[in-house]
């Protein structure tokens, strides 16, 4: 395949950044969209160019350490990760413009790769379960209905790539929130901070300069993983619970 | 290594050997009562002096994670390191089975000892029976700590938790999230981390590699780091290192780990003088995607529970290889697993069914598209279970594996048979520790798929995510402590000969490959790396190959320290800089890798020497000359490595030859 290429370059954070132009010959249709950057970059570096720095790891669709926007699309044009995409998504002499994730709270660092660790942030504020280690019951102690562990693990499933906020207008990172809220909310282990959790976790949010949800789907329909709109539901009645009911 | 490899003195012209190591730790007496032992004469570290006490962990997968959560919430001062944007993407996310643990939930008949017994016969007779038990014994309390964490693990209708059996053990002591088990545990170990980082008694350094160890007075006092966003080479001192930072797989090139997976962390501190731990010891899995071609970056595994139901053949005539494989006659195909092992059919272990697929593809009946002029791939085939089951319920089962597959192939597996080939997927193999973890350099720890220990020369399916966390949560927390009760450490000074030598050696490093300024790319050396690693010490090696491979790696490290391009700047974000140690440091430990699978003429798991084999074709141990684990000691830049071997004693299990026909 011959693919046309334009792709978001930018030195540092305050670079002020610049779309280049890149012609690639010879783009298997077998390779991933990742595999394409890297005989982009092959051919830069045999060019004495720097190549184009971006973000993969794992490359099999669970890491979350991928993410561009692809033609205006997070992940690009199947529901799938960057690194699961494959170029057979795309006909030959296709133009691409390739950019990074698109968020305040999301900078660049360089070209397509951003910072991110105001994920791990909201995460700090009360993502968890304070168990100290050594300190379990039997695992058999407490039983969980079959449909609440499902629920659980669906909203567990969240990988942290950030679609959901290079894909919301309002740049919400309320998706991801909302899945931790859901996947530890629907556990037993996880009611005794249920409300501190929710709590603190949206004020951290709200801190990283996170927007808010105007239910437009965008996120949930960028996600990669499915996590369904309604986590957000989830999110929003724990915290009115927490807010005005509740403890807090 | 130059001008002393011809030297006459070298055994086999490569290496040298040394005095026999043992294990100093492993308390004597009854296997049961080992740990429970050791625990309690391991010295104690009273709460207002644990604030004192530093410790750096490099790497924050499954044992590093654990590990900082637990020594976090123990009040020790850490400082935990991942090359990651955050230690969530560590590579532990990607395992997908489960995890084993000898809780005996569905009344089988399962044990610690059968756990144990199960594992040390998995790894062939090459792991250490002590280690081995520990880890049978503490896999019951992984469980429990991950469903207080909220690990959502798969349940039955009645609340409690399922299980399924695994890789051919014959008990159900798997406990899973569907084929996501890897990313529910490690987010759990995350999230205790990320707790302890928001209480302050973690300090996280995401995107930053460890790229030295500091050695003050023969113990390890800190690292040297760099930080990939700024470029800027950092120093970390502290009383105790623990790295973690899992196997080596990408010495390989193409595998199943993630991309940035490397030896760097464990390479620079065998340089320094930790001992590396069977070093040729690589698993091959059988069902991973086959390459498509010379573009191609990493490797996909398919679960293994899909060869519970698929079949899988070759055409029995190479004029059929390219046909459409629904047109091949029954009478036409050869259902080759079925034929060789009557008894265990598609189920034979991960290492057999590895081999089996290379010897078909070898004769050249192989499926699919040829890399290099060689098809490889052999089919698996879900063509009799859409019969006998339907397609609903083949969907209802493997249906998130089928889609995978059809999203990186283009192919619909419910139509035409799945296309699978063996690639590399861990390491068995790692720096030597004794049975608190520590290596042979004091004050260094090791965990998780870093060292050498639990799996022998194979890993038993469901092993690798117990043994990441067990280390983390239970083993080195309790004997680190042993260790760290000896504190308080002299302060060092930043300004040390030993930390500004450590300093110095990285600078230049960087220095020197930013300034080599040749003509090929770092990617083409590590594939040229990878082709000759899994040629020669892949899968099946012989005498003559090793030697070959040596002699090639020695000409292509040599080219490229000369003729390598390396662009951009140190300062700043650099990805062919960060590649381009990495590679550095495979070119080294490719070469350690085919010496210790030179040195080792025997077949045993993960290794299949040629030369030694039944009539049949089986692999053939020689525990009379074998039985013994290899550490290797780095031998300097000039010199050749030192074989120190450490004897392996069975007194509890009796060592038996395999049997799978």
């Amino acid at each position: 395949m011959r693919i046309s290429l334009k792709i978001w370059r930018q030195d540092g954070p305050t670079d002020e950044g610049r779309m280049v132009d890149y012609q690639l010959d010879d783009v298997s249709e077998d390779s991933s969209f990742l595999e394409m950057l890297d005989l982009l970059n092959e051919q830069l570096i045999a060019r004495e160019e720097e190549p184009v720095a971006f973000d993969s790891d794992c490359r099999e669709g669970i890491c979350g350490m991928c993410g561009v926007v692809i033609n205006g699309q997070a992940h690009g044009p199947e529901r799938t990760t960057t690194c699961q995409l494959h170029m057979r998504s795309f006909d030959d002499g296709d133009e691409i413009i390739i950019e990074p994730w698109r968020a305040d709270p999301f900078p660049v660092i360089k070209d397509l790769c951003v910072d991110r660790s105001s994920f791990d942030r909201i995460i700090q504020a009360g993502g968890f379960i304070s168990a100290n280690t050594g300190s379990a019951p039997d695992a058999h102690a407490t039983p969980v209905p079959k449909e609440d562990a499902d629920r659980a693990f669906m909203a567990a499933e969240c990988i942290g790539c950030g679609a959901c906020v290079a894909a919301c207008p309002n740049a919400a990172g309320m998706l991801f929130m909302g899945a931790k809220v859901t996947h530890l909310g629907e556990l037993p282990q996880g009611q005794p901070e249920r409300e501190a959790r929710v709590l603190a976790m949206t004020e951290q949010h709200d801190l990283e300069g996170f927007g808010g949800c105007t239910n437009l789907g965008e996120c949930t329909r960028a996600c990669p993983k499915g996590i369904p709109l309604n986590v957000i539901s989830q999110l929003n009645a724990d915290y009115r619970h927490a807010g005005y009911g509740g403890r807090g | 290594m130059t001008e002393t490899v011809n030297s006459p003195d070298l055994i086999d012209g490569v290496y040298r050997e040394g005095a026999p190591i043992t294990d100093t730790k492993a308390p004597a007496g009854d296997i049961s009562g080992k740990w429970t032992t050791r625990k309690f004469e391991a010295a104690l570290v009273n709460p207002a002096n644990r604030r004192k006490l530093s410790v750096i962990i490099v790497g924050t997968g499954l044992a590093g994670a654990s590990a900082g959560a637990t020594l976090g919430e123990a009040g020790y001062q850490v400082k935990s390191f991942c090359y990651q944007d955050s230690p969530r993407r560590a590579h532990s996310i990607a395992a997908q089975g489960g995890i084993n643990a000898a809780k005996n939930y569905k009344g089988d008949g399962d044990s610690v000892h059968r756990l144990f017994y199960d594992t040390v016969k998995g790894g062939d007779y090459r792991s250490r029976e002590t280690n081995v038990y520990r880890l049978a014994e503490v896999s019951a309390d992984i469980i429990d700590q991950c469903v207080a964490q909220g690990v959502p693990f798969a349940r039955e209708y009645g609340g409690l938790l399922d299980n399924r059996s695994f890789g051919g053990v014959q008990v159900s002591r798997t406990f899973y999230a569907r084929g996501q088990t890897g990313q529910q545990l490690l987010i759990g170990a995350y999230q205790a981390l990320e707790r302890q980082i928001a209480a302050g008694t973690v300090e996280m350094y995401a995107r930053h590699e460890m790229l030295e160890l500091v050695v003050v007075d023969g113990k390890a006092r800190g690292i040297i780091a760099r930080d990939m966003v700024t470029g800027e080479i950092e120093t970390h001192l502290a009383d105790a290192v623990v790295l973690a930072s899992g196997g080596y797989g990408n010495v390989f090139f193409l595998s199943t780990n993630a991309m940035g997976c490397n030896v760097t962390a464990s390479w620079r501190a065998h340089r320094k003088g930790a001992y590396f731990g069977n070093p040729c010891y690589t698993q091959i899995h059988p069902t991973c995607i086959p390459q498509t071609g010379e573009h191609q970056s990493k490797l996909t595994l398919m679960s293994e529970s899909l060869r519970n139901d698929g079949r899988i053949w070759v055409p029995k005539n190479s004029e059929d290889c390219d046909k459409n494989p629904r047109e091949i006659a029954e009478e036409d195909r050869d259902y080759y697993l079925e034929r060789i092992y009557p008894g265990f059919g598609n189920l034979v272990p991960r290492d057999i069914a590895s081999r089996q697929a290379k010897n078909m593809c070898d004769e050249g009946r192989g499926v699919g598209p040829a890399v290099d002029g060689v098809r490889r791939g052999v089919y698996l085939d879900f063509g009799d279970a859409i019969e006998r089951l339907g397609e609903e319920a083949v969907r209802s089962k493997y249906g998130n594996l089928f889609d995978m597959y059809a999203q990186i192939t283009g192919e619909n597996p419910y139509e035409v048979p799945m296309r699978i080939y063996p690639a590399v997927h861990y390491t068995m193999g790692g720096l030597w520790v004794d049975y608190d973890l520590q290596s042979s350099i004091p004050g260094l720890f090791v965990t998780g798929e870093a060292n050498f220990s639990d799996h022998g020369a194979n890993r038993l399916g469901a092993s690798a995510l117990m043994q990441g966390l067990a280390d983390g949560y239970f083993v080195l927390p309790n004997t680190i402590r042993d260790y760290l009760a000896k504190g308080p450490f002299t302060k060092i000074a930043e300004d040390d000969p030993a930390v500004a030598e450590a300093r110095e050696s990285v600078e230049g490093r960087v220095a020197r490959l930013m300034s080599i300024n040749g003509t090929r790319t770092v990617d083409s050396y590590h594939k040229a790396l990878g082709k000759i690693m899994w040629e020669k010490c892949g899968m099946e090696r012989t005498e003559e190959g090793l030697r070959e491979a040596i002699e090639e790696i020695r000409a292509l490290r040599a080219d490229f320290w000369t003729n390598v391009r390396v662009l951009g700047s140190a300062e700043g974000l650099n990805q062919s800089l960060e590649k381009a140690g990495r590679v550095a440091d495979f070119l080294e430990l490719g070469e350690l890798m085919c010496i210790d699978a030179l040195h080792r003429r025997e077949s045993c798991g993960g290794h299949f020497r040629a030369e030694s084999q039944t009539e049949d074709g089986e692999a053939l141990r020689h525990d009379d000359e074998y039985a013994y684990v290899a550490a290797w000691e780095w031998g300097g830049d000039d010199g050749a490595p030192v074989l120190h071997k450490e004897d392996l004693v069975y007194d509890f299990i009796e060592l038996k030859q395999r049997s799978y026909k």
